[in-house]
């Protein structure tokens, strides 16, 4: 079955995505996202019904370590990456009034 | 004969015998790239000085006996989304255009004690999404033997890099096939390991339960060498394996008499071009010829893997790629209100349309409302994928498939239509999907005069099944023609 992506999604996903869609966009995203929904939809042919879906390969367990320094403060070469920093902070537009 | 004719290997050999120098090695290579990358566009950073000052430096130490590592002296690219310590990183994207990280990447940093000296950093897809290495933001890469063409990608810059000799190796990163499908239209060879194999810190995310980084070189050796070298158990990485067989060289053995090889007919079928077919069917009789019991077999699911993969994938780097907003490193958009606007409007302007295609589909995926339908079926498949390797590896001990349906193709050509491009991965993605370790080995050419890749793919942790099988085959097939017609010294 087709599938046709509202206006309501694609507004919805941009949010999620944190993407500003100029209407163009949209309208691509919703082409793009439909032929691509259309296209997985294959995977519905197989019956999964019982299968436990397998999100790692091989069983993971928690990896626990002590919490020990070993790379030294590396704040201020961190802090050159910022677009906007001060001595000690990332600066980012205001929050909150 | 000139040193660029020498493996990795062999270089590595001529310098700790003092027949040539690790600043001689690097010095024929920036000549190298010099000549030919302003057409071939393989690299995305690269700094002449520091690159020989950094041999200057491990040939002191060579001299010194500091530096004794397999690899000592020996130049190498690395793929653009692996950290590097003060060097840029871009991932071939305009949101990372000036990053410089304060770490390297694990795999990296053990490249560098067993002595490789960087030359500079490869282009890719951005962001590691694509297969042509055309949505890079700093331009494409052309394919050596043939520059109408495409290398491959997502590592296309390191694949590109190995063929045309502007370095004796590089590191790729594999998601969907992004080492393996470049080898393949490289000529060149290209391995993915079992997921876990070799740490993934440091190596920017796209889908973390898919990405493993991997060598792309000359030969089968070399690729044993570098595998040995970068294999590590890091506790900085929670997938990271501790594993004790990663004595790939051990497997340098030129016999694969009684080997079990299964050639899936479903990999062989439709879809494939006829050329590639017969390449790949004429290298397998090679072996056959050698010993090996070849046996064709029913391998289900190729038809999902596709599906399941652009769901996963696009899940995790939706996730994966939230973390580039504008507030710790790369691109910051100029003109905002408040900081939502700020955080849409660089990822809008920093990131390219495949990304942001991706992006979009991860989040739809891992909604509510459509998780269960989408990303928890793709899960489900990937169940039973793994499942259908799994009773194929209790009847076979590798199994022999083409790395790509085609050649590479014509520039331009696949952007546009984008279901089309994915279905080049069909090949190389249940890999990722079951984390199964495969190899592309260059075993002719169509009658374009592009190379073909076969690819052998092994059970979880058994590289060693199919480094004997390409190894074997490579003794057999004897040296592989380069681009410029010049024939690699063996």
């Amino acid at each position: 079955m087709a599938n046709v992506i509202s206006d309501e999604t694609i507004e919805y996903v941009g949010i999620l995505a944190k993407l500003e869609l100029s209407e163009e966009d949209k309208e691509n995203a919703k082409k793009d996202m439909a032929d691509m929904l259309d296209y997985i939809d294959k995977m519905g042919e197989l019956d999964t019904d019982g299968v436990e879906p397998m999100s790692h390969i091989f069983p993971v367990r928690n990896v626990m370590r002590d919490d020990v320094v070993t790379n030294g403060d590396g704040s201020a070469d961190t802090l050159k990456n910022a677009p906007e920093s001060n001595d000690e902070a990332f600066i980012v537009p205001k929050t909150v009034d | 004969m000139s040193l660029l004719d020498l493996t990795a290997t062999q270089l590595a050999k001529a310098i700790k015998e003092g027949r040539t120098t690790a600043v001689e090695a690097m010095q024929a290579v920036i000549e190298q790239i010099e000549n030919k990358d302003k057409e071939l566009n393989c690299y995305v950073t690269f700094d002449k000085e520091a690159a020989l000052e950094a041999a200057r430096k491990a040939q002191e130490a060579i001299e010194a006996g500091t530096l004794t590592g397999p690899l000592a002296g020996v130049p190498v690219a690395v793929k653009d989304n692996m950290c590097t310590k003060d060097v840029l990183t871009t991932c071939s994207s305009r949101i990372l255009g000036n990053f410089v990280p304060t770490y390297s990447a694990e795999a990296v940093i053990k490249l560098e004690e067993a002595g490789a000296v960087i030359i500079g950093k490869t282009n890719m897809d951005e962001f590691a999404m694509g297969s042509t290495t055309e949505t890079s933001a700093y331009g494409v890469t052309k394919n050596p033997w043939n520059t109408a063409h495409v290398p491959g990608g997502s590592s296309g810059g390191s694949a590109a890099a190995v063929a045309a000799d502007e370095c004796f190796f590089a590191l790729g990163s594999d998601t969907g096939g992004s080492i393996r499908q470049p080898a393949s239209y490289c000529g060149v060879v290209g391995m993915k390991p079992t997921y876990g194999t070799v740490s993934r810190y440091g190596l920017i995310a796209y889908g973390s339960s898919l990405d493993q980084i991997g060598p792309l070189c000359k030969d089968v050796t070399d690729c044993a060498v570098i595998m040995e070298t970068i294999a590590s158990h890091d506790l900085k990485d929670s997938t990271s394996i501790e594993r004790h067989d990663t004595d790939f060289t051990k497997a340098l053995v030129d016999d694969v008499k009684g080997m079990k090889i299964g050639i899936p007919s479903t990999y062989f079928g439709e879809g494939l071009d006829s050329q590639v077919r017969k390449t790949i069917l004429d290298a397998v009789e090679v072996l056959k010829s050698k010993g090996a019991v070849v046996e064709e077999f029913d391998l289900d699911l190729v038809d999902y893997a596709i599906p399941a993969y652009y769901t996963i994938a696009s899940a995790e780097a939706s996730s994966n790629l939230e973390r580039f907003d504008g507030v710790k490193y790369g691109y910051r958009a100029k003109d905002y209100e408040g900081l939502h606007d700020m955080y849409k409007k660089t990822r809008s302007e920093g990131f390219g349309p495949e990304v942001k295609r991706r992006i979009m589909l991860g989040s739809f995926v891992l909604s509510s409302g459509y998780y269960d339908a989408y990303y928890l079926k793709a899960l489900k498949v990937k169940a039973l994928i793994k499942k259908a390797f799994d009773q194929a590896f209790a009847a076979y001990d590798v199994i022999i498939a083409p790395a790509a349906p085609t050649t590479a193709p014509v520039l331009g050509s696949s952007l546009s239509d984008p279901i089309k491009m994915y279905l080049g991965d069909i090949y190389t993605i249940s890999l990722n999907l079951a984390g199964l370790p495969g190899i592309s080995i260059p075993c002719g050419f169509d009658s374009k005069g592009l190379p073909v890749g076969m690819q052998i793919i092994g059970d979880c942790f058994k590289e060693h099944n199919i480094i004997r099988a390409a190894y074997a085959y490579e003794q057999a097939r004897g040296a592989f023609p380069k681009p410029d017609g010049k024939k690699e010294a063996h």
